[in-house]
């Protein structure tokens, strides 16, 4: 008795669950084609996060389906931490989203795979000249230098201080006209190293990109490409300049501290509130952290990017991108043409509290005021270059294989320099090879 | 002193498990000003209820608690109902046959998830099962059989075959004996059973993941996954009051159905 119940329970439960779906596998992509009266229907996957820039998302997703019924999109929130194994598996089965949000490094590989709409000759005017060239580069890749993704969102590295401890120790602020050099940069933490607190804090947990991006400073591309197009890895003088310098601060000089090596990017938060570090160089959207969470009257400043032979920095994009198999990707343009223009941009940057790459927003009001160092953070748009690992097939490979745990040794006094050198190299060179 | 020393123990494993519970949901009624401070504290200062607001506010909890429910008690049952028989094959028939179907159950455990992910969503695709409920109790029935037929198979074995012989003695025929002698005596491993395959389901994130596109079909764990950013960065806040509220289903499921976990049933059943 009991196991007939069992059955019929299941039964019914299974029914409702196919029933209760409420899905059907219809959009962009469905092999049906829509019905003359029925609009075109569009997935786009979006791995916005922060609530204010979720809320900027679906208003501009609401504003576009009700001016244009013929072209409906369906906003669906991903994760940035699975996106990437959502997305292959997706591609390879054939049902992929019609636009979907991703930042560049993850385009190069989905762009030589065939699973991304190359947009070179299809991109709007308007759009294509919005955005400097600079931020194109980010997402061009392959020999025909097709364009893969359109970028809308980028970071750079600025530092967050306390202001009180800047203000007490006399320290020149700098600005995005005279920033701080290296040097500068090392003598200020020295001197904000007192009493148990430390200057600086360099949260290593995830070293490479933000090591990269700081290495183009001093001209460190740390890849090198030859004539005959093979890529390998290059550590010479200019890539070892910023490395040294973090390296000197955490052992030599210490003015950093020890302790937050191991950290990811926002645990130093809470000791960086309590005084026990006075600058944190992070990314910055961190700054949406500090205005959320720091104490009642606890003062911040948002400082430039410094400045080594330049204040060059490798830039990452955000970007939206067309899958190869939507059934629409001329309605999936002018929705990303919509979505991307100059003063949406400026919402998705501020909800994001990240850099937009349009020149439009770049000026809008709302991300150039002082308020929560804004108008510092936007003007360091001017510091972004690409970052030359973009465009290296098996990036990705050799960062997790080689460059990670090499740096996190260096960084934590294990290896020498030119110990950590030869591993990225001779180590990087083998994992370069099998691409 | 040996009862004293077991409760002993026994608290420290029920602190040790109700560690995790307890911690979020503290975090769950703290501020961002709190969670970021360097003296964390078990009762908060100025506890609030923004973050469930937030977390019920900003994603469809409910709805998305709702269907998962569905597909974790359909992925339950659905494997109970085919493992059950299988179990009890491969427990009472020896044979090649039998022996294969063992070797493979176990072989198939070794199998990454991963590796398998893209055909399985073709195969779903094409029977239009994606971006269903239905698909998703597919996959998770797939992956939970094996393991509850392993499970299944070692109480049939438990099961003396001197019952069902007694049974036959007295006149009932083998779907009989199963029915009214052996079932009854696996209850316990099916609750076991039960309770692995919707525990499974109800915390599974990366098929559902994969298999359902549209919102109104998502499940709890993707709502979840909403909360967190790059890098690790998360709105802890809404994350632990929202991970609170997915752990009670599974609670209540958990208290309901334990007490058919008995031990003790077949003691003294056969002699000697």
């Amino acid at each position: 008795m009991r196991i007939k119940s069992a059955v019929a329970a299941a039964a019914l439960l299974a029914l409702a669950a196919a029933c209760g779906s409420g899905g059907s596998p219809q959009g962009g992509t469905s092999s049906e084609a829509p019905k003359a009266a029925e609009p075109v229907k569009l997935d786009f996957l979006s791995l916005a996060w922060q609530k204010e820039s979720v809320e900027a998302n679906k208003a501009i997703v609401e504003e576009w389906n009700k001016a244009n019924p013929g072209i409906q999109v369906t906003y669906v929130q991903g994760s940035w931490d699975n996106v990437n194994d959502q997305l292959v598996t997706q591609f390879e089965g054939g049902d992929p989203p019609d636009v979907i949000h991703n930042d560049s490094p993850a385009l190069s590989n989905f762009a030589s795979r065939g699973y991304l709409l190359d947009l070179k000759d299809k991109l709007p005017a308007e759009l294509k000249s919005d955005i400097p060239q600079a931020a194109w580069d980010t997402v061009t890749f392959g020999k025909e230098s097709g364009v893969y993704g359109v970028p809308f969102l980028q970071e750079s590295q600025v530092i967050i201080a306390n202001k009180k401890l800047l203000d007490a120790a006399k320290v020149r602020i700098p600005t995005t006209d005279n920033p701080w050099t290296w040097d500068e940069f090392a003598e200020v933490s020295k001197k904000l190293t007192k009493d148990g607190a430390f200057g600086v804090a360099w949260p290593m947990k995830s070293p490479v990109n933000k090591t990269l991006n700081l290495a183009l400073n001093f001209g460190g591309t740390f890849f090198q490409t030859d004539a005959d197009g093979k890529t390998t890895v290059k550590v010479g003088p200019e890539e070892k300049e910023v490395l040294q310098r973090i390296y000197n601060q955490i052992h030599v000089d210490k003015s950093a501290d020890p302790k937050t090596l191991g950290m990811g990017t926002a645990d130093p938060l809470p000791g960086f509130y309590k005084g026990e570090y006075a600058m944190l160089p992070v990314g910055v959207y961190l700054r949406q952290q500090v205005v959320e969470q720091a104490p009642e009257g606890f003062e911040w400043i948002t400082l430039p990017p410094l400045k080594g032979t330049s204040t060059n920095q490798g830039a990452v994009s955000q970007t939206l991108s067309v899958a190869a198999d939507s059934k629409h990707p001329d309605e999936a343009l002018k929705f990303m043409e919509f979505f991307l223009n100059g003063p949406n941009q400026a919402k998705l940057a501020k909800g994001d509290w990240l850099l937009p790459t349009s020149v439009k927003a770049a000026s809008d009001p709302s991300i150039t005021g002082k308020e929560n160092g804004w108008d510092v953070a936007t003007a360091s748009v001017k510091s972004l270059v690409v970052a030359p690992f973009l465009k290296v097939n098996g990036y990705d490979e050799w960062k997790s294989k080689v460059a990670t745990p090499a740096l996190q040794e260096y960084y934590a006094g294990k290896i020498s320099l030119d110990e950590a050198a030869k591993k990225l190299v001779e180590e990087g060179n083998k994992v370069l090879e099998r691409y | 002193m040996k009862r004293f020393s077991q409760y002993v123990a026994l608290a420290a494993y029920m602190v040790f498990l109700a560690f995790p519970l307890a911690w979020l949901l503290s975090t769950a009624l703290k501020t961002p000003r709190e969670m970021a401070s360097t003296d964390p504290a078990w009762i908060p200062d100025d506890p609030t209820l923004a973050n469930f607001t937030a977390a019920f506010t900003e994603q469809d909890l409910v709805g998305a608690a709702v269907r998962s429910l569905i597909v974790a008690l359909a992925s339950a049952l659905l494997t109970v109902v085919l493992a059950l028989p299988a179990a009890y094959a491969m427990a009472r028939i020896r044979g090649a046959l039998s022996r294969v179907a063992t070797g493979w159950v176990l072989v198939s455990q070794v199998f990454p998830f991963i590796l398998i992910i893209i055909p399985l969503f073709m195969v779903l695709r094409n029977l239009e099962l994606t971006n269903t409920l239905a698909g998703v109790v597919v996959v998770h029935v797939t992956f939970t059989l094996p393991f509850a037929l392993w499970m299944l198979q070692g109480y049939v074995r438990a099961v003396p075959r001197e019952l069902e012989e007694a049974a036959a003695v007295d006149g009932a025929g083998r779907l009989r004996s199963i029915v009214s002698v052996v079932a009854p005596l696996l209850a316990p491993g099916v609750v076991a059973t039960l309770l692995f395959s919707f525990i499974s389901s109800w915390n599974e994130f990366l098929f559902a993941l994969v298999v359902l596109k549209d919102p109104d079909v998502m499940t709890l764990p993707l709502m979840l996954a909403r909360f967190t950013g790059p890098e690790g960065v998360a709105r802890l806040g809404p994350l632990a009051a929202a991970s609170l509220m997915a752990t009670i289903p599974s609670l209540i499921f958990f208290a309901i159905i334990q007490r058919r976990l008995k031990s003790g049933l077949m003691a003294g059943a056969v002699k000697g």
